[in-house]
Formats: structure tokens, sequence, C-alpha cells
């Protein structure tokens, strides 16, 4: 993507959502990579170029807690550049990448790399998230202090959850030295073990072995009692199930620092998708119940989940062509998070702005990321969005390597038509190189 | 009359005449078997490919005898386990096949939902041969044969699945089968062994044996896998024995005439003891001879829908 040329932007007469500052029709006008000025009938100045977003919202950029780019390691399901492009079609201009990369991002110089390929992409903010334990394997700590002076903006052994909770105590405790946020993928991996699916009269009529939602009701528990012994900054990743939303709610109301997230795909569709042995329907954490759903949705709604993320997880066609049992586990979500989590608005469950507010500044918040907002002065980070543009989900049109969504063929409404990464656009519909 | 499938993958979606259908069609095909040439031309210039990704005798044996007698070509291909880690899809491995102009596929694989994602991407008809512990269709429709050739009608038929629900594919056929059928399925094993919600299945679950057995006319035993305990399943082989082994007095517990099955190969002394695996009351051989008819059956209802 070739950088604009033009340092001063106007974006011009749209409903501009900055959750917590501002709702309501406004110019907002760009310079130097900064918002410079919000308000109405902002006077372009020389040379500026003007988008116009009559009937837009101009939001704050996306920030994505929980994306799997697979660069080092596996850059033919996703590289950085690849990723960042998907990000940025779907609204995101700011990310953070998983460590489970090959080698695992467990020391400074994976980190550097993912940095530096990310400097080249141009595309996408990309922050890395450092590893808990050396190779994430839980058993001895990464050199944290590491990760965080190179950029990683939390630490996680994210789809190999700890499971010595002296490690995840100790881990917890040492984050405090560098105020980290501590990110668990909470799943008791003994009571999962084997599992594909969630567990119940589906997994059982499919005869696929299953994963109870007390695999991850265990560690959501056991994390928060740790949080609470140690005083660490926990974040939890992609809650799933009716019992994490209400520990977690428990925990807040007890005022532990405790944030969490989770996907669209958890709050949109159930375990019914999985049946014909849909590998597309393959995630962990898996798809659960309507019950959980439903959970998830008041969770949300009621903020005891701050934040929506992706789990954008890539693979090769091929992969999910394999038997259910034998297919990796996950979906890509970058290019489908915006309408799936503006359909929540639709049905009442957020309002616009809350909505905006979980896509963006409260991920910033969660992990102090200097983002997720328009202020004057503000990284000019932004996405317009046509939240009205209906339009059908097709896989082969995705700006990710990979193809694997299980909401192909759906049809779905609002779409990104611009986004702005640090005062450059770096996507346009229907004019963004592929 | 044909059965108007490409396939056989699970007994879950057949209809009640579909089910007659097949069990009538092999009604035909045990009289073959019993003649001095056992073999009609049915099939002939067909090919039939034995596709098991997992060890298996009897099964294949079965189905192999079955497509001789109606004078296919049979090819049994077992791909090592090893080549399929290699990363060989599935899908691939069964194209390959299919080039070579298979007309029916006989698949058994570990891991469930195999032969309907086969099914999905070849021509050839596929039957399931067994897909981990989903379903086992054509051992269900010889234990519905066996069941019908001794006279009892499945309407309000009491019959107890006994042992590792959970971990069955037999169990799983059978039970949407019988249900569909209209008999009382009870289900009979340690909680460790029964599938989450396996009642909405339509069967009743019990945890003590000779409650279950009281007044049941059939009695279906399942396989225990010796290799599980340990594991969280059971605690000993002996303990599951006592508990769960079928026993001649247990028998004596079910109505007068009742009938022992077992898919086989048996574990005697574990789940069933050996004088109830020689007696009477034991069916086990007849299932084994009924199955090469009833896959005869199936073999030749799948070729008329070509």
């Amino acid at each position: 993507m070739k950088p604009s040329s033009n340092r001063k932007i106007l974006i011009a007469n749209g409903h501009v959502i900055d959750p917590g500052r501002f709702n309501g029709l406004a110019d907002v006008l760009i310079d130097e990579g900064r918002v410079v000025a919000v308000g109405p009938h902002l006077k372009a100045p020389a040379g500026a170029m003007k988008i116009d977003a009559t009937g837009r919202l101009v939001l704050p950029g996306f920030v994505d807690l929980h994306v799997h780019f697979r660069e080092p390691g596996f850059e033919y399901k996703e590289s950085i550049q690849s990723g960042a492009a998907a990000a940025v079609a779907g609204g995101f201009t700011s990310v953070c990448c998983m460590p489970n990369t090959n080698p695992v991002n467990d020391n400074q110089a994976i980190t550097k790399l993912m940095l530096d390929r990310a400097r080249e992409a141009g595309l996408a903010n990309i922050f890395p998230i450092g590893a808990i334990t050396k190779g994430s394997e839980g058993k001895e700590l990464a050199e944290i202090g590491d990760l965080r002076r190179a950029g990683c903006v939390a630490i996680s052994d994210d789809g190999k959850p700890v499971m010595n909770s002296l490690v995840m105590r100790r881990a917890m405790e040492y984050a405090l030295a560098f105020d980290v946020p501590v990110v668990d993928h909470c799943e008791d991996l003994h009571l999962a073990e084997g599992g594909c699916m969630n567990e119940g009269a589906i997994s059982t009529e499919l005869g696929l072995p299953g994963m109870p939602s007390a695999a991850e009701d265990v560690m959501v528990a056991r994390n928060v009692a740790l949080a609470e012994l140690t005083g660490a900054r926990l974040h939890l990743a992609h809650i799933s199930t009716e019992g994490s939303v209400r520990m977690v709610r428990e925990a807040k109301s007890r005022g532990l620092k405790v944030t969490a997230e989770a996907c669209p795909h958890h709050f949109t569709i159930t375990e019914e998708t999985v049946r014909g042995y849909n590998t597309y329907a393959k995630m962990n954490p898996p798809l659960r119940t309507w019950k959980d759903v439903q959970a998830i949705k008041e969770g949300l709604r009621d903020g005891t989940i701050d934040v929506i993320a992706t789990d954008h997880a890539p693979h090769a066609t091929q992969e999910k062509q394999l038997g259910f049992t034998e297919a990796p586990f996950g979906i890509v979500g970058l290019e489908t998070a915006l309408p799936l989590t503006l359909a929540l608005v639709d049905e009442g469950v957020l309002s616009l702005e809350s909505a905006v507010d979980k896509l963006s500044t409260a991920p910033a918040k969660a992990f102090s990321l200097d983002k997720g907002t328009l202020a004057v002065g503000a990284d000019a980070d932004v996405a317009v969005v046509d939240q009205q543009e209906q339009w059908e989900v097709d896989p082969a049109k995705f700006y990710s390597k990979s193809r694997n969504t299980p909401f192909a063929g759906w049809k779905v409404k609002g779409r990104v038509t611009t986004t702005i990464v640090g005062g450059r656009v770096v996507f346009e519909t229907g004019q963004a190189e592929k | 009359m044909s059965l108007k499938r490409k396939d056989l993958l699970s007994l879950a979606p057949l209809s009640v005449d579909e089910i007659a259908l097949i069990l009538e069609t092999a009604d035909s095909f045990k009289e073959v078997t019993g003649r001095e040439i056992k073999k009609v031309p049915a099939l002939r210039g067909k090919t039939v490919v034995n596709l098991f990704f997992e060890p298996s005798t009897r099964t294949r044996t079965s189905f192999e005898l079955a497509a001789k007698r109606l004078s296919a070509d049979v090819i049994n291909f077992s791909p090592s386990s090893s080549s399929v880690v290699k990363g060989e899809t599935l899908l691939d491995t069964a194209r390959n096949i299919e080039a070579m102009q298979a007309d029916i596929i006989v698949l058994r694989h570990p891991s469930a939902g195999a032969a309907e994602a086969l099914a999905r991407g070849v021509k050839s008809s596929v039957i399931n041969a067994g897909d981990g512990w989903h379903e086992h269709p054509t051992q269900g429709l010889l234990d519905l044969y066996t069941i019908r050739e001794r006279g009892l009608s499945f309407e309000g038929l009491p019959v107890a699945i006994v042992g590792d629900v959970a971990h069955s594919r037999v169990a799983r056929s059978n039970i949407h089968a019988l249900v569909k059928l209209g008999a009382e399925v009870r289900l009979v094993g340690p909680p460790t062994m029964m599938p989450c919600g396996v009642e909405k299945l339509g069967a009743r679950v019990y945890y003590n044996l000779d409650e279950a057995l009281r007044g049941v006319q059939v009695i279906m035993m399942l396989r225990l896998q010796l290799e599980r305990q340990g594991i969280a399943l059971f605690p000993t082989i002996r303990e599951y024995a006592r508990l769960y082994g079928l026993t001649t007095e247990r028998v004596e517990l079910a109505n007068p005439g009742a009938i022992v099955m077992h898919p086989g190969p048996i574990n005697r002394g574990v789940e069933i003891a050996p004088e109830v695996a020689d007696s009477l009351s034991s069916v086990i051989l007849e299932q084994v001879a009924n199955g090469v008819a009833v896959r005869m059956g199936i073999l030749y209802l799948l070729s008329g829908s070509n």
C-alpha cells in the first residue's frame, strides 16, 4: 500500500462516535498523523484530502486484543502483511498478536521481528503479546521484562494455558513489576482432553469428544482467585460460557482488576453449527449453547464483558478439510467482526456507542494502549463505516490468506468504507490493493 | 424398490420404511448364504473398495464376503495410520480410489463424521463401517435383523444396552434405530460411560444392571475397551465385571426367552460370563452370520440406486 501523500485529511459531515467523549455530527481534521480538530463545519486546509462521510459513522479505529498472525513459522496460513491487510479491511487499526508462532514469541528477538514485519507492511499497528512461559510450555517464566521492553503489551500462553497454578501465580506476581496484563485462555486441559466441540447432547449425537463448559469455568475461577491473591491485571480471553460471565461479573463487583473479551462467533452462533461435521465451526473455546450465547450478550450489555475481540485464527483450506477431530481449531474473524457486532445494536443488546466502545476504546484501555479515541492529539486511527450497507460474506474476497469462516454466504449489514492508520488512508472500499 | 440414497452413513436419518426395506432385502440374501453355491451375480462388474483406516477383521471380512457373494470385485485398502499422519487428506485418498472407478466405498475411520465428509466429496456410494464414536449402521441393522429373526416385534420391546455407551458407535446406531421402531431402550453402565444428554435420543439411563435387566427381552452387551481402565472411567476390570458383567443369574432377571447379543469381539469373564456367551440365549454367532446377509442387502440396494 502506497502511503498517501496527503498529510492533511478532512473527514467531513459524518456521525462521529468517540465513546465517552463525543457522539454527534461533526468533521474530523487530521494532520501530521494526529487528530487536530473535531467539530462542526471545519474548514479544509489547503491541499487537504477530503473524505465525504455523509451518512456514515466516523469511529476510532478498532482495536483487536486477540489475533493470530502466523508469522514467524506458519506464513502459509497468514503473514503479518496479509493479517494486517485483513485487519484494516475490517476497520481494525491496531491488533495484538498472540505468541503461538514458531518459534514462540517468548523472547525479544521474535518481538522485534514481528514489529519489523509490521513496519514493512505499513498497514495496521501491531502490538505483540509475549509468552508467559518459555516456549509456552507452562514451566519456566519467559523474560517478561525483556518482552515488555521490546514492545509486548501483554503476556499470554494463549492456546496452551498455564496449567500449573503456582507458575501462573508467579507470572501474575512478576507481571506486576511491569504493569502488564496477564491474558489467559481459560481451559483445564485435563477436563477438555481430546474434546473438539462443546460437550452436550449434540456431541453425544455426533459421537464427537466433548469439552465441557466446566473446563473453562474451572480455570476462570482459578484465575480470578489468583488475580485476587496477587493483585495482577487479569484479562480473560474469549469467554464463552454462562459460568464465566457470572464469575467475571462477581469478580468485577468485588473490585478486582479483571477484564474480559468475547468473540463475535460466541455471541452469534451455537454448537448447532457443528452439525454435518462442519470444521469451520470448530474453534476453542467451542461454540456453546443458546443459553451461553444469551449469557454472553447479557455480559456485553451490562458491561461484564468489556471487549469484543476476534480470536482471528487463520488455517489453510487443506487443514480444515481434515476430519472434524483432526482439523485445527479456529476461524478468521477480522473481516466479519463489524457487521456481527452491529447486529447486536440492531437487536437492542448494545447501543451504537457501546458497540464502538467494545471494539475500540475499551480494548485500548484494557491493554493501556494509546488508541481507541478521536480526541484531539490522538493518533489518527479512524474507521469510516457505512452502517446500512448490506453485503454477503464471500471468503474468496478476504484479504486474509485463509478462508476459514462459518459465516460464508451470510447476508450481513455494516461495512468499513475507509480505514486510516496514523493519518494515512490504508483501506478504501473498492480501491485498496489486494 | 430401491433405497433412494447414495450412501448409508448412519441410522439416525433412516425412515422406518427404509429400515424395513433393508431387512426384507437381507431376507432373500440370507437364503442365498444357505445354498450350496453361495453366490449370485447381482453386482457383477461392480467394484467395492473396503477402505479401513482402523484395524478390523470381522467387519472387513463380513463386507468382503458380502461383496464377493454378490460377484463384485473387492479391493481391500488399509492405509497405515502413518500415511494419514503424513498429510494426505481422507478426501484425496478417496478420490484416488474413485479414479479407479470404485462403485461403493466401505469406510472405517477413527474419526466421527469421516464417512459423511467422504460421501460429500465423492460420487461413489459410501457405506459407513464405523466412524469414531458416531455410528456403525450396518452393525445396528444386523442387530435389528437378528432380533426380528427371533420373532420379536420392535414395538414396545424392552432392550437393555449395557456398557460403555459414551464411546460406542454400535450403541448410537442401535439407539437411533430401536427408538425409531418403538422399542423401549434402556442404557446401562457407570455414569462415567454415559454420554451427556443421551436421554434426548429417547433412551432411559440406568446405573444398576440388575434393575435395568428386569423384564427385558433383549440384552445387548457392548465390548469393554480394557485400555480404558484407570483413566477414570472405571477403577478396575474386576469391579467393572462385578457391577456390569452379564452372568447367568442376571440373565434370569430378564424375561424368559430373552436373547443376549454382543457385537464382538467378546471379553469372556469381563462384560460377559463364558457360560452366558455359550448359552442358548446367546445369539452372538447368529449376529455374525446375519451380518453377511444384511451387508449383501445394503450393497445390493445401494448399487441399484447408482
